[in-house]
Formats: structure tokens, sequence, C-alpha cells
């Protein structure tokens, strides 16, 4: 319940966090990838603070046997860059670039109640669920031939 | 205050603040896991319905596309982001934080893809316009 209870404040800053960063405008996120003409440099920073104090905060975390609500600590599970890294990020790019949109803010931007955006999140859910369905059939296919 | 939040989530559960892995999660079975990432997603979204009501103005749509374009950027950032294992938070926040090399890379990739995406659609709105 504890453990809810902070996932819940969690989503709750970052939320607050990307507001008041902008993120939640598209035409600001667009006007900070624009960077060959009128780059709008705010987010840089923005991005930079988050980083700069969830490095702490990892670091604390990793001086610890558990987190505070126990449990274990989630540990990436791949290692290496491959292609399927390289080609999801460049066409996320392509995406994010198109609209101003990326997944946090989207959720957010739920909040307009905007048939556009509904769309947008309805869509981005749709080729999540594309990928694991090309993957699971991929992986078993893969045991057949074995 | 977006690493201060990805920070908490770490400290408190473990887990990592990736809303690309967050969201595609919860297209697979659902377990004891998923809890936490529903408490999450009401948390984003009860807040997000909040300031939206007291603060219209940092919630402006002002030049978001039509609907074609804006569903089909979902598709691809639903592909490429679930291909790619994460989005602007678990590789840009959370990964370069802990200096995954493997962030870092898909950090710089979308950065630049994105960059060229808009560049293009400028000077194709300048030559149309």
């Amino acid at each position: 319940m504890k453990r809810l209870a902070w996932a819940f404040l969690a989503g709750a800053l970052f939320v607050a966090g990307l507001v008041l960063g902008g993120m939640t405008q598209p035409r600001k996120v667009r006007g900070f990838l624009d960077v060959t003409g009128r780059w709008d440099a705010s987010l840089a920073f923005v991005m930079l603070g988050a980083v700069g104090v969830y490095a702490l905060l990892y670091r604390r975390g990793l001086r610890r046997a558990e987190p505070w609500c126990g449990g274990p600590f989630a540990r990436a599970t791949q290692h290496g860059i491959d292609l399927p890294l390289l080609l999801g990020a460049a066409l996320f790019g392509v995406g994010w670039g198109l609209v101003g949109l990326c997944p946090g803010p989207a959720v957010a931007a739920l909040a307009t109640g905007n048939g556009r955006v509904l769309a947008f999140v309805v869509a981005m859910l749709l080729g999540m669920w594309l990928v694991d369905r090309g993957r699971s059939r991929a992986a078993s296919s893969g045991e057949q031939r074995q | 205050m977006i690493g201060l939040a990805a920070g908490l989530l770490w400290l408190s559960g473990g887990q990592i603040a990736g809303i690309s892995g967050i969201l595609g999660s919860l297209l697979s079975r659902w377990g004891q896991a998923t809890l936490w990432r529903v408490a999450f997603l009401a948390g984003m979204l009860g807040t997000a319905i909040w300031l939206q009501a007291v603060w219209p103005g940092a919630f402006s749509l002002a030049g978001l596309p039509g609907l074609g374009m804006t569903a089909l950027s979902g598709l691809l950032v639903g592909v490429g982001t679930r291909l790619g294992s994460g989005c602007t938070s678990g590789h840009g926040v959370c990964g370069i934080a802990r200096g995954s090399v493997r962030s870092i890379a898909a950090t710089l990739t979308f950065m630049l893809t994105g960059a060229l995406t808009v560049f293009l659609m400028n000077r194709w709105l300048e030559s149309a316009g």
C-alpha cells in the first residue's frame, strides 16, 4: 500500500514537472527540436536538471540494500547497442518531431479532452502492441525451428 | 521536479520511471507489478486534470497538426519506443543519469531524427506557404 502511495505521488510530481517545464505545449517542444531555426533551449535545462537530480537519487539507491518499501531494485536487462534500439529510437524521434508529443506529456495532455491527443495515445498503444505481437511471433517461430 | 519524481519511484519501490515502459507493459498480462504502474498513471492523470483546470495555458495545443498526422505520429512513437525500449523519460532522463551507453545512444538518435523532422517540416511549410 505504501508502495502504491509513493508511485501515485511520483506520478503526480512527474506531471507537475512536465507542466512547469513546458513539455505539455507541443509548439514549445518542437521549438526545442528546431536547432537550426529559432531554437528554444529552455527544455534542455529542464532535461539536464532532471538528469542531475535523478543521478543523485539513483546513487543514493545504489548504496541501499533494498528500496524503502522492500523488493529488488530494477536492473537493466539489455546491454550493448543493437539495431532494434537505434531503429526504434529513430522512429520515435520522427513521431516526436512531427507533433511535439512524447509519451509522458501525451498522457498529461489527455486532460485537455482533445480528440487528436486521444488519437495519438490510442495509436501509440496500438504501435506498442504491434511490436509486442511481432516479437512473440518471432520468438515462437524460433522455438519451432529448434 | 521530474528528476525528483523519478528518484522517489526508484528509492521507494526500485522502479524506473519510463513512461513508455509503464504504458507498454499494461498491454501484456497483468500481475502484481501492474499495481504500481496504475498508481503512477493515476497520479499523472489526476494531477494533469487538476492543473489543466487551474492553468489551462500550460496545456496549449497550439500548432498541433490534424488528426491523420497525430495518429500517424502516435503509431511511430508507439512502435519506436517499444522497439527501442524507452522514450524521453526512460532513456533521456533515467538512462543517461545511470550512465547507460544504450540510453545515451538512443537519446542522441531520437534527438537527431526529431530535429531533422522539425527541420524538414519547417522547410516544407516554408516552400508550401
